[in-house]
């Protein structure tokens, strides 16, 4: 399965990952929107470190033993068989957060939406390359 | 009227020569230029023809042009300078249909005065002296045993004016000129020589600038602005001075593509990479067919992309080159073998030597 | 401390309904103009401390931003510039000289803009580069004039044995930028993209750092007044070594690199401490007089063994016809020649703005100076000062170079937009900076792309431009200035270049 690779070395810190990833998810796909309009506003589901001049940007890794999935009790953490995504089925959800607590790169957040339901990267549906990969203006994310 | 300006010109141009050296009238390469008159438009032709003069064989025989013939005395006191004038006279000419006025043309058998080893290079400076410094006079050719023949006019009609068909050399060379302006000077009419070279030349040198700086740097002038001026001096510099193999001068002149060179084995790629890197400025370039006579033979090469034709032909003991077939078959309806020359191929005959029949060194698939 | 005079060049231009207050602005200025306040949703710009380098603009995601010159600060008068102003009220509060970073700016005539070139039509035919080859490898180094040749076997053989040559499958080389003044990834990019192309980078004269070492066969490596990096395995390593006298930006001047850029790589590289400041002196301290280059030309030449050309760099000052002679009577295999408009990490501005002289006439007087002394083959010509396209390489080969350096439009090719500050070591674009925080901006796989995407788009525009002349070698326009016109200049201007009037025929 394609992963994101992140090269730290060329991370601007930038933060653009962070933008994209949330006009990505959010309802009208619309920057300008996305962020003045929407409320409540989409959460990123990539989220940049930083320590003095080092930083990057962590998302999902798609762990091949992904604890959330094992620990997920109504099975809305699972993995999509075929592109081997780990992903939250948004219906099943019931915001137990127990894969919050079992991740250990702490990369899955609580969302508000209808109601709260855990939230974190997708790979952007794993059609093509995510968008934080694609909008990074230093390639500092590789998706292979 | 010197012509100051470079014109770029179209051309036909053809050449005979008997590989047993026996001499042939010049009956015949008039007729051979004459086929191909619709490649020329009047407004130049001339000839070349060696082993004309074997009474003077020995001596400098130089053909000069008077616009002005008031020039006669500055030219001759040059002349005498560094040599004897053993004999002179006006260069006998016939009144036609065509041409009935030409300007002076007088030829002086010449003995060089000086130390022998640098004959050469002393004839070389008088020419370009003459021909830069004196207004209305001009060397048309200044080599041994031959002479250059040329006006304004239809090839045909200048070498019946210059009465050819009673000179019998042998190796004749001619042009009949296209350019590409009006302006009608006799001495812009091709051959161009320098010493016993004879250049006839179809096409247009687009490195021209480069060259004629480049043989600036040798000592020589180019003060005609033509083009032909240049792959004269070019051949002269090449072989005379710098010893290369006449065979050879593609390589330097239309030298094959790096990529070509890169295929080569190790020898080859030495000789012609060599080759590139030091003589770049002598590389011609733009679409050219040329003839070179020289005492005992001549050559014939066309550009490294062949943009322009030249065909190469043998029957019996009789080299041909010219630009279009039928100005062979015309001469010599049957013929032992015929090709036409690869891009950046010389195709050399030499009287004596066994015919090399051509393409054996063409490096391209053109 | 009083009031300053100055107020801020340029105007920032925030479109409140297109930001979204997202910050990105402020984490990439290098220069603390963009803050975001307390209250999230606003960002503020202290405009006095922007340079113009458009990388906020460049980054926001939303378009929000534009940062242009501020209008009207001064009152117009056309004896008393802006700039004459600005430097007159810095001065009058610093008491030092004025830095400045990148080429000359001001608006001298661009001789190459005046030079028009030639096409084919009719009597000769055009050349298609997509259809024919249109060769553009170049050789660098000292030719003989001539080849003996054995023509007696088989095969001639050539015994001439040539002297070393650098060879360039366009003739295009990138110019001297140290690691110092430039960063790594810059010059990662740099040396990678040289070796693609098959052309040259030039070390600069900050030393080789030993990442670079592997790619030596396509770097030229610099020796300068300050001798920084300079030993055995330094020289030996490149494919040429050049001596630099002078430099366009600011002939007659040495360099200074503070001691705040000499990180720990960087010390590695110079071999001086680290945090010391780097000082080249004006002059070399061993050459006082041409027959001193000589020495140093040949004990360079003894140290390689002869294996490789030494090159030598002057500026263009007034009398460079001349000291290009000497210098390559001197032995120099290349010449190079720096025009008044070449680049700089750091330059006095009243130096770089008013010394030396443009190099299109430079070019002209060298190349006819060295023919007309029959000596032309004796040296390559490799200039530089302000090549922006692949028409400026195309008439200064026309003119008589053999190749052409670029600094300034590599750089512009690797993200840089001008503004100047090279020398404040805050390049926001990751090119002129040691700060890590700046230096990794650049992805060297990037820049590289960048680099030899450039190169490439040029040299296809030179061989449409050389088809077009019906020429299909590059050699064959070298120095053929019968394919160059003037317009609009003056005859004493057409003579130098030694190039006709437009209009005039052959």
């Amino acid at each position: 399965m394609k992963k994101i690779r992140i090269q730290e070395e060329f991370c601007i810190g930038c933060r653009l990952c962070e933008i994209n990833c949330l006009v990505k998810h959010s309802y009208s796909g619309k920057i300008i929107k996305a962020f003045r309009e929407e409320s409540p506003r989409a959460l990123p589901r990539i989220r940049v470190e930083e320590e003095g001049y080092l930083s990057f940007a962590l998302q999902c890794r798609h762990c091949e033993d992904a604890p959330c999935v094992e620990n997920c009790m109504s099975g809305a953490m699972q993995r999509d068989r075929e592109t081997g995504t780990v992903f939250c089925d948004e219906e099943r959800c019931v915001g137990c957060w127990m894969c919050i607590m079992s991740c250990p790169l702490g990369v899955i957040k609580r969302e508000q939406k209808t109601r709260r339901i855990a939230s974190k990267c997708d790979l952007c549906g794993g059609e093509g390359e995510p968008v934080c990969v694609a909008q990074c203006p230093n390639e500092a994310l590789l998706y292979e | 009227m010197r012509d100051p300006f470079r014109i770029p010109s179209g051309c036909a141009v053809s050449g005979i020569l008997n590989l047993d050296g026996k001499p042939v009238s010049g009956t015949h390469i008039i007729r051979s230029i004459e086929v191909m008159h619709e490649r020329s438009n009047g407004l130049g032709g001339g000839f070349a023809a060696y082993g004309i003069y074997p009474r003077y064989a020995d001596l400098y025989a130089f053909h000069v042009l008077y616009d002005d013939p008031l020039r006669k005395q500055d030219v001759e006191t040059i002349l005498k300078q560094r040599f004897s004038v053993e004999h002179s006279e006006e260069i006998p000419c016939r009144k036609t249909d065509v041409i009935k006025e030409w300007p002076l043309f007088m030829r002086y058998f010449l003995r060089y005065l000086g130390e022998e080893e640098n004959e050469d290079d002393e004839v070389v400076q008088v020419v370009m002296e003459v021909n830069s410094s004196i207004h209305g006079a001009y060397i048309v050719s200044s080599g041994k045993n031959m002479g250059i023949f040329k006006g304004v006019g239809y090839p045909e009609d200048i070498g019946r004016l210059f009465r050819l068909e009673e000179y019998r050399g042998y190796c004749w060379i001619a042009h009949g000129r296209f350019p590409t302006n009006s302006v009608g000077w006799w001495g812009g009419a091709h051959p161009f020589g320098l010493l016993s070279w004879s250049v006839v030349h179809n096409g247009e040198i687009s490195s021209y600038g480069i060259n004629r700086r480049y043989l600036q740097n040798f000592g020589y002038l180019c003060n005609l602005q033509t083009d032909t001026e240049v792959i004269a001096y070019l051949v002269d510099l090449l072989v005379r001075k710098h010893r290369v193999h006449i065979d050879y001068l593609g390589a330097i002149l239309a030298s094959p593509f790096w990529e070509q060179i890169e295929r080569m084995d190790a020898q080859k790629k030495h000789f012609f990479s060599s080759i590139r890197t030091i003589y770049g400025g002598a590389l011609l370039n733009g679409p050219f067919s040329i003839i070179v006579g020289f005492p005992g033979g001549m050559f014939g090469m066309v550009d490294r992309i062949k943009l322009r034709p030249m065909l190469a032909a043998w029957k019996n003991k009789t080299f041909f080159l010219s630009s279009e077939e039928c100005a062979i078959r015309e001469i010599s309806p049957d013929l032992d073998r015929l090709v036409a020359l690869k891009a950046g191929e010389v195709i050399s005959g030499r009287v004596g030597e066994r015919n090399n029949y051509g393409q054996k060194l063409a490096v391209s698939g053109v | 401390m009083a009031k300053s005079l100055l107020f801020p060049e340029f105007k920032i231009d925030r479109d409140k309904e297109r930001c979204i207050s997202c910050q990105v602005c402020v984490r990439q200025c290098a220069n603390d103009v963009h803050e975001g306040s307390d209250n999230e949703d606003t960002v503020l710009s202290q405009e006095e401390n922007c340079v113009g380098c458009q990388r906020c603009v460049n980054l926001c995601p939303t378009n929000a931003l534009t940062v242009h010159k501020r209008e009207g600060g001064f009152r117009p008068n056309g004896n008393w510039s802006e700039q004459h102003l600005r430097g007159i009220y810095k001065q009058a509060e610093s008491g030092g000289i004025l830095l400045t970073g990148m080429g000359c700016d001001r608006s001298y005539p661009i001789y190459w803009d005046h030079l028009l070139l030639n096409a084919s039509q009719v009597t000769n035919p055009s050349i298609d580069p997509l259809r024919e080859p249109i060769e553009l490898t170049s050789y660098l180094g000292r030719k003989e004039e001539k080849l003996d040749i054995d023509w007696s076997g088989e095969f001639p053989l050539v015994q001439t044995r040539l002297a070393p040559q650098l060879e360039l499958k366009v003739p295009v080389v990138f110019s001297a930028m140290s690691y110092g003044s430039i960063s790594y990834n810059a010059f990662r990019s740099l040396a990678e993209a040289a070796r693609e192309v098959g052309t040259f980078c030039n070390s600069g004269e900050g030393g080789l750092h030993p990442d670079f070492y592997p790619y030596g066969d396509n770097i030229v490596v610099q020796v300068a007044s300050g001798r920084f990096g300079v030993h055995r395995d330094y020289l030996r390593v490149a494919a040429a070594v050049e001596i630099k006298i002078g430099q366009g930006a600011k002939p007659g001047i040495g360099g200074h690199l503070p001691g705040e850029k000499v990180t720990k790589e960087i010390s590695r590289t110079r071999k001086i401490p680290e945090e010391s400041d780097a000082i080249s002196p004006a002059p070399h301290h061993d050459i006082y007089s041409i027959e001193d280059l000589e020495r140093l030309v040949f004990a360079i030449k003894e140290a390689i063994n002869y294996k490789k050309p030494v090159a030598v760099k002057i500026a263009a000052v007034h009398n460079v016809a001349a000291i290009a002679s000497g210098v390559v009577r001197a032995g120099a295999d290349i010449v190079t020649i720096d025009g008044i408009r070449g680049g700089t990490g750091a330059a006095p501005q009243v130096i770089r703005d008013n010394v030396g002289i443009p190099i299109e006439l430079a070019l002209a007087q060298v190349d006819e100076r060295l023919r007309s002394e029959g000596i032309r083959h004796h040296s390559s010509l490799l200039i530089a000062g302000g090549i922006r396209s692949s028409a400026d390489v195309i008439k200064a080969i026309a003119l008589g170079a053999d190749a052409v350096y670029v600094g300034t439009a590599a750089l512009v090719g690797l993200g840089c937009h001008l503004c100047q500050k090279c020398y404040t070591g805050k390049c926001n674009w990751g090119i002129a900076t040691q700060d890590p925080v700046l230096t990794k901006r650049l992805n060297p796989n990037i820049g590289k792309r960048r680099l030899v995407n450039l190169i490439r788009a040029w040299s296809f525009e030179i061989k449409e431009m050389l088809g077009g002349m019906g020429v299909n070698a590059i050699e064959s326009l070298r120095g053929n200035r019968e394919h160059l016109r003037a317009v609009g200049l003056s005859k004493e201007e057409c003579a130098v270049l030694g190039v006709k009037a437009a209009g005039e025929g052959w």
